[in-house]
C-alpha cells in the first residue's frame, strides 16, 4: 500500500497584505522505503508542504485543503489525539537549523528519552536512559555516557543535527521528513549527515522526504524528485530522468544554474532571469511564464492557461510545450 | 613583487582573548582565528578564500579591510600600509577598499531608502554634493541591474537578490580598487546566485576591480577565482590557481573538502569515493601541535605532530605558483 | 559555581559600602541641620551648638561615617551619661524625634512591609503570568483583548487613586472589608489577612499589568522558536508543550525581573502603606521625610539598598540555575 498519498493540497496563509497562496494543488505519492526529494527555491512552497504533512503550521491564520493519506488515513481529518500519535512515531521530522531545533533547557538525553516516552508511556526511567544511550551511539556521538547529560549548547552544529536525527528515529518511523537538514552545516559535516541519514534509513526501513534546494544533495541520495515552483509541482520524475532529461524549463534553468567543480575559469554562468513571483499576486496561468524563455513560442497560452501535471516520457511535467520539445530541453537552446 | 599586488597580507595574525578565569574572570585562552597568513592579490584578479566554519576566513576578510585590528602583521593596499595608517589617512584609504556582506537582509538599514543606503559612502566621505550624489546613485543602480526609478523604495520591497545588488552598488559608490566580498551569494537562491556572480564578473572586467572572495562553496569559487586559498584553523593550507588546486590537489584537507561536495550528476554520484573526515574541527583555542589538520588526516605521521608544515611548492612546481603546507602532499 | 557566588557576594558587599557612603554624604549635604533637629522648635543656638558637639555632628564627615558604620557592628551609645541611650548592634542610628533606636523601629515595621510585599507578590505573579499566558494562547480573541485592556488600565492607575477607590467601594459603601489597619499575624491571623486584602489587591493589580504584557510577549516570541515546533513534531500533547517548552523558556527572564521587583517593594510601598494605614517601612520613611528625621532616612535608604543588592545577586544565581546556557562552568 502506498505509504503517503498527498492529494490536491492547498495551503493559504492570511496576512495583512492579503492571502498568501503558498501551496496550490500539490499531489504526490511516496512508497514505503523510498527516498523522495522536493526541490525548490525560496517561495516554492516546499517547506510549507512538508510542515503541512504533520499539521505543524500552527499559530498563523492558515487554511489547508485537500487530503493527506497516511496508509489510507487522512491526516487532515484527524483529531488532536490521532495526529499526536502520528507525530514522532509514524512520521518524524528534522529541521534545518540544528542550533535552534533543540530545547536549550533540557539535556539531550532527556529530549531523546522524551521522544520515546511520549509514545510509550509507562516505560521505566532506566529503560529510557538505555534507549537514549543507544540512540546516541547509533548516530555516532562519541562518549555517549558522558554526553547524554549535557545540554545542546555544549555540542557543535554537526553533533546537534545527529541528535535531532536520533530523536526523529527513536521510534522507527515509517516516514522521515528532512527539511533542509544540511543547509546550515559545513560541507564535510554535510557529507557525514547525509551518510548517516542513508544509513539510518536502511536500518529502519523508513521512507524519506528530503526537502532541499541543493541539487547536488538530491543527486547523491534520492531516487525520485519533485520540483516545486511558486506553490506548484512543475516536474516529478526519477532522479536520473530529472537530471539527464529535465522536462520543464524551470528544471532546466535550475540545472544550468548549478555551479560545477570542473567548470572553466570565468565560465559564464547561466541563470534564470527575473525573480520568483509574489505568492500574493501570482501571475495568471503558468506561474513561471514571466521568466520562461519558451513562453513566447506558445503565443499567449502560458499566460491564460495553467498547465496541469501530465506524463511526458517517464516523467511528469506541468508545461504546455509539446512532448518532443520537453524531452529535448537540455540538448538544444531555446 | 609588490608592485603587481594591489593588496597584500603580510604575516597577519588575529588572536581573540576568550574564556574566563574563576575569580577575576580574566581571559584564559586565545582563539587563534588567523595565524600567520600571507598572500598577494594581483590587480584585476579574484582571490578566493575558502574554508569551513571556524577556519578564520571571515576574520581574515575583516582584517583586510581593517575593520578589526590585527594582533600582528600588516595589510598593504596598493603600496600603502593600511594597518599603520592614522585615522585621517584611513578615512581616505577606505575609499579604495570596500566590502560586500553575506546577508542582504541585514545589510541595508530598513529605515533608509535604497537610494539613501547606496549613497551613504558618498555622504560619509563627502565626495559629492547632494545632486551629484543622487545622479551617481542612479548611475550605480543601473550598473548593477536595478531600476533607478526605485530610488525611493525601501529594502523590504526588494527581493534578496536585488538587495545584494544594492549592496554591491553601495560598495562601488566610491570607485574602490578592491572589494572584499564575504560570502556574497551564500544566502541567495541558486538561480539568483548565478545572476549575481555574472554581475560581479562583468563589473570586474569593466571597472578593473580586484576581488577577495570569501566563501565556503567550492563550486561557486571554481567559476570566479583566479587564485584559491584553502584555510583550516587560521592557516592557509593550500594556495594556487583553480586548475591546480582542484585538478592536482595537493593537501589532504582540500581533497576531503572537494570530495564532500555533492555533485549534481546522478551518474557520477553513484560511483563516487568519498573521503569522509572523522570527528569535528578541533577548537581554535588549542590547535593541535605541528600540523593542525593531523587529528583528522588519513596520512598523519609522527613528523606531523612535531613539525608544522610551511606553505611551499611541491617539487616540480613553480615556487610562486601552487603551494601547499603539508609534509606529505599528494 | 562557588566562585560565581563568591565573586558576586564580594561585589555586593563593595557595592553596599559605596551606597552607604554615598547615602551618608548626600544626607549630610542636605540643607537641614541635624543638630537643630535635636531639640525641638524653640531651641536656643547655644543648645544647638552644644548638641552638635555632643552628638558628634561637628566632626569631619569621614569620622561620622566611620562611627556610623562601626555602630552597625558593635552598637553605639548616643547622648551622654544621664541621657545616654545605648542601641545594641546592629545600630543604624538614633532618632531624636521619636526617641528610639532606628534599628528597633525598622525591626517593628519590616514585618508589616514584608507581609504586604509577599502577599502582593504572590497575587501579582498569579494574575500577571496567568492572564499573560491566557492572552498569548488566545491571541487575537476576546480573552487577549480583555487581558491587554487590563494591562493598559492597570499600568495607568496611580496607586493612591486605586487605593482610595477600593476603600470607598469595599469599606465605606459596601462594608465588606474592615477599615484598614494593621493586625499582626500572630495576634489574629484572620484579621491580619482581611486587613491586607486591599493593599495586596492594589499593589497586585498595578504590578500585574506589566507582567501580563511581558508574559504575553515572551510567550509569543518563544512560540516561534524552532525547538517548540520540534516538540510539536514529536507528538507532545499541547499542555506539555506549553508548560515544558514554551513557559519554561518564557518565564526565565520574567522570574528574574520579578525577584528584583519584589526586592524593590520590600523597601516599602510608601503610598500604599500610607493610604491603608499600615505601619510599615514606607510609612516610617514618609514620616521621616516630613519631619526631616535624618537618621531614619539614612537607615531606610540603606536597608532598601541592601534588599536590592541581595536580590540582584540571588537573581543572577537563579538565572544561571534556570538557563543552562548561562550557567557558569
Amino acid at each position: 500500500m502506498t505509504l503517503l498519498s498527498v492529494q490536491d493540497l492547498h495551503v493559504t496563509f492570511g496576512t495583512a497584505d492579503g492571502a498568501v497562496r503558498a501551496v496550490q494543488g500539490v499531489s504526490f505519492d511516496v512508497e514505503p522505503g523510498e527516498t523522495v526529494a522536493i526541490v525548490g527555491e525560496s517561495g516554492s512552497g516546499k517547506s510549507v508542504t512538508a510542515n503541512s504533512l504533520l499539521r505543524l503550521n500552527f499559530g498563523a491564520d492558515v487554511r489547508i485543503d485537500g487530503r493527506i493519506l497516511l496508509e489510507g488515513r487522512d491526516i487532515l481529518a484527524m483529531d488532536e489525539t490521532q495526529i499526536r500519535s502520528v507525530r514522532g512515531r509514524e512520521v518524524a521530522m528534522i529541521f534545518q537549523d540544528p542550533l535552534t531545533a533543540l530545547n536549550p533547557f533540557y539535556t539531550v538525553g532527556h529530549q531523546i528519552a522524551e521522544a520515546f516516552a511520549i509514545h510509550h508511556p509507562g516505560t521505566p526511567k532506566r529503560e529510557l536512559r538505555k534507549i537514549a544511550l543507544e540512540s546516541l551511539n547509533k548516530v555516532g556521538i562519541p562518549e555517549p555516557s558522558k554526553r547524554i547529560d549535557q545540554y545542546p549548547h555544549e555540542f557543535s552544529g554537526g553533533m546537534r543535527q545527529r541528535i535531532v536525527i536520533a530523536i526523529a528515529l527513536v521510534n522507527s518511523p515509517k516516514l522521515l521528513i528532512a527539511d533542509e537538514p544540511t543547509t546550515a552545516l559545513d560541507v564535510t559535516v554535510q557529507a557525514q549527515i547525509l551518510e548517516l541519514i542513508a544509513q539510518m534509513q536502511a536500518e529502519h526501513g523508513s521512507a524519506v522526504i528530503l526537502i532541499t534546494h541543493d541539487l547536488g544533495v538530491v543527486a547523491e541520495i534520492t531516487e525520485r524528485v519533485m520540483v516545486m515552483y511558486a506553490g506548484r509541482v512543475v516536474e516529478s520524475a526519477s532522479v536520473a530522468d530529472t537530471f539527464l532529461t529535465p522536462t520543464h524549463p524551470y528544471t532546466r534553468g535550475l540545472l544550468k544554474s548549478v555551479k560545477s567543480l570542473d567548470a572553466g575559469r570565468h565560465e559564464r554562468l547561466e541563470s534564470i532571469p527575473g525573480i520568483p513571483p509574489s505568492l500574493i499576486n501570482l501571475p495568471s496561468g503558468c506561474p513561471f511564464h514571466p521568466r520562461c524563455a519558451y513562453a513566447e513560442s506558445l503565443g499567449g497560452r502560458c499566460e491564460t492557461e495553467t498547465p496541469a501535471l501530465h506524463l511526458v516520457g517517464s516523467s511528469r511535467s506541468a508545461c504546455h510545450l509539446p512532448d518532443e520539445r520537453l524531452l529535448g530541453l537540455l540538448g538544444g537552446g531555446v | 613583487m609588490s608592485e603587481t599586488f594591489i593588496l597584500e597580507a603580510r604575516a597577519l595574525r588575529k588572536y581573540f582573548p576568550t574564556g574566563a578565569s574563576k575569580m577575576l574572570q580574566r581571559p584564559t585562552d586565545l582563539v587563534r582565528a588567523v595565524d600567520d597568513v600571507s598572500f598577494g592579490l594581483r590587480r584585476g584578479s579574484t582571490l578566493a578564500i575558502v574554508g569551513e566554519s571556524g577556519c578564520g576566513k571571515t576574520t581574515l576578510g575583516r582584517l583586510l579591510a581593517r575593520l578589526i585590528e590585527p594582533t600582528a602583521g600588516s595589510v598593504v593596499l596598493d603600496g600603502v600600509d593600511l594597518t599603520a595608517a592614522s585615522a585621517r589617512e584611513l578615512l581616505e584609504l577606505r575609499r579604495d577598499i570596500q566590502l560586500v556582506f553575506q546577508d542582504p537582509y541585514a545589510c541595508l538599514n530598513p529605515r533608509h531608502s535604497i537610494g539613501q543606503s547606496i549613497g551613504t559612502p558618498i555622504r560619509i566621505q563627502k565626495t559629492l554634493d547632494k545632486a551629484a550624489e543622487k545622479a551617481r546613485v542612479r548611475e550605480l543602480m543601473e550598473l548593477v541591474g536595478l531600476n533607478p526609478e526605485h530610488y525611493n523604495r525601501f529594502p523590504h520591497e526588494f527581493s534578496g537578490g536585488q538587495r545584494q545588488r544594492a549592496g554591491i552598488a553601495r560598495a562601488l559608490a566610491l570607485q574602490p580598487k578592491v572589494i572584499i566580498a564575504d560570502e556574497p551569494v551564500s544566502a541567495l537562491d541558486v538561480s539568483i546566485q548565478s545572476q549575481i556572480l555574472n554581475l560581479m564578473e562583468d563589473l570586474q572586467t569593466s571597472l578593473g576591480l580586484s576581488y577577495v572572495f570569501v566563501a565556503h562553496d567550492l563550486s561557486v569559487v571554481r567559476h570566479i577565482a583566479d587564485e584559491v586559498a584553502v584555510m583550516y584553523l587560521g592557516k592557509i593550507v593550500e594556495i594556487g590557481d583553480p586548475e591546480s588546486v582542484y585538478g592536482r590537489t595537493a593537501h589532504p584537507y582540500t581533497k576531503a573538502l572537494l570530495s564532500a561536495v555533492p555533485v549534481a550528476d546522478p551518474r557520477r554520484a553513484a560511483g563516487r569515493q568519498r573521503i569522509v573526515l572523522t570527528g569535528d574541527v578541533p577548537s581554535p583555542v588549542n590547535p593541535p601541535s605541528g600540523c593542525r589538520f593531523r587529528t583528522r588526516c588519513p596520512k598523519a605521521a609522527e613528523r606531523c605532530a612535531a613539525e608544522e608544515p610551511v606553505l611551499s611548492a611541491r617539487s616540480g612546481d613553480q615556487p610562486s605558483g601552487h603551494r601547499v603546507a603539508c609534509h606529505f602532499p599528494e | 559555581m562557588i566562585f560565581f557566588v563568591l565573586r558576586r557576594s564580594i561585589f555586593g558587599i563593595l557595592l553596599l559600602l559605596i551606597i552607604s557612603a554615598f547615602t551618608f554624604w548626600i544626607f549630610s549635604a542636605l540643607p537641614s541641620d541635624p543638630a537643630a533637629l535635636t531639640c525641638g522648635k524653640n531651641c536656643r543656638p547655644e543648645v544647638i551648638e552644644a548638641n552638635r558637639e555632643r552628638l558628634g555632628y561637628d566632626k569631619p564627615l569621614i569620622e561620622q561615617y566611620g562611627s556610623y558604620m562601626k555602630g552597625i557592628f558593635t552598637g553605639r551609645t548616643y547622648g551622654e551619661e544621664g541621657a545616654a541611650v545605648h542601641c545594641p548592634a546592629p545600630s543604624l542610628g538614633y532618632s531624636y524625634d521619636r526617641h528610639e533606636c532606628v534599628t528597633s523601629l525598622i525591626a517593628s515595621t519590616l514585618p508589616v512591609t514584608a507581609s504586604i510585599a509577599l502577599g502582593a507578590f504572590v497575587l501579582w505573579m498569579a494574575i500577571g503570568v496567568g492572564l499573560g499566558t491566557l492572552a498569548a494562547l488566545k491571541r487575537g480573541k476576546w480573552q487577549d483583548r480583555v487581558a491587554t485592556a487590563f494591562s493598559v488600565i492597570g499600568v495607568s492607575l496611580p496607586t493612591f487613586f486605586l487605593g482610595l477607590i477600593f476603600i470607598m467601594v469595599f469599606v465605606i459603601w459596601t462594608g465588606i472589608l474592615p477599615f484598614p489597619r494593621y493586625v499582626g499575624l500572630t495576634d489574629n491571623p484572620f484579621e491580619w489577612f482581611m486587613a491586607l486584602i486591599l493593599p495586596w489587591l492594589v499593589l497586585a493589580i498595578i504590578s500585574a499589568a506589566t507582567y501580563v504584557r511581558m508574559t504575553r510577549n515572551g510567550i509569543l516570541e518563544v512560540m516561534n522558536e524552532e525547538f517548540v515546533r520540534l516538540g510539536l513534531a514529536k507528538g507532545l500533547p499541547r499542555r506539555r508543550l506549553i508548560v515544558r517548552y514554551v513557559l519554561r523558556a518564557a518565564l526565565v527572564p520574567i522570574v528574574t525581573i520579578a525577584g528584583l521587583d519584589f526586592a524593590f517593594l520590600l523597601g516599602g510601598a510608601l503610598v500604599t502603606e500610607s493610604i491603608f494605614n499600615m505601619p510599615g517601612l514606607g510609612k516610617l520613611t514618609l514620616a521621616a521625610v516630613v519631619n526631616s528625621d535624618l537618621p531614619i532616612l539614612v537607615a531606610t535608604t540603606m536597608v532598601a539598598a541592601v534588599f536590592i543588592v541581595v536580590a540582584n545577586t540571588v537573581v543572577d544565581i537563579l538565572y544561571g540555575y534556570l538557563d543552562p546556557r548561562v550557567r557558569v562552568k
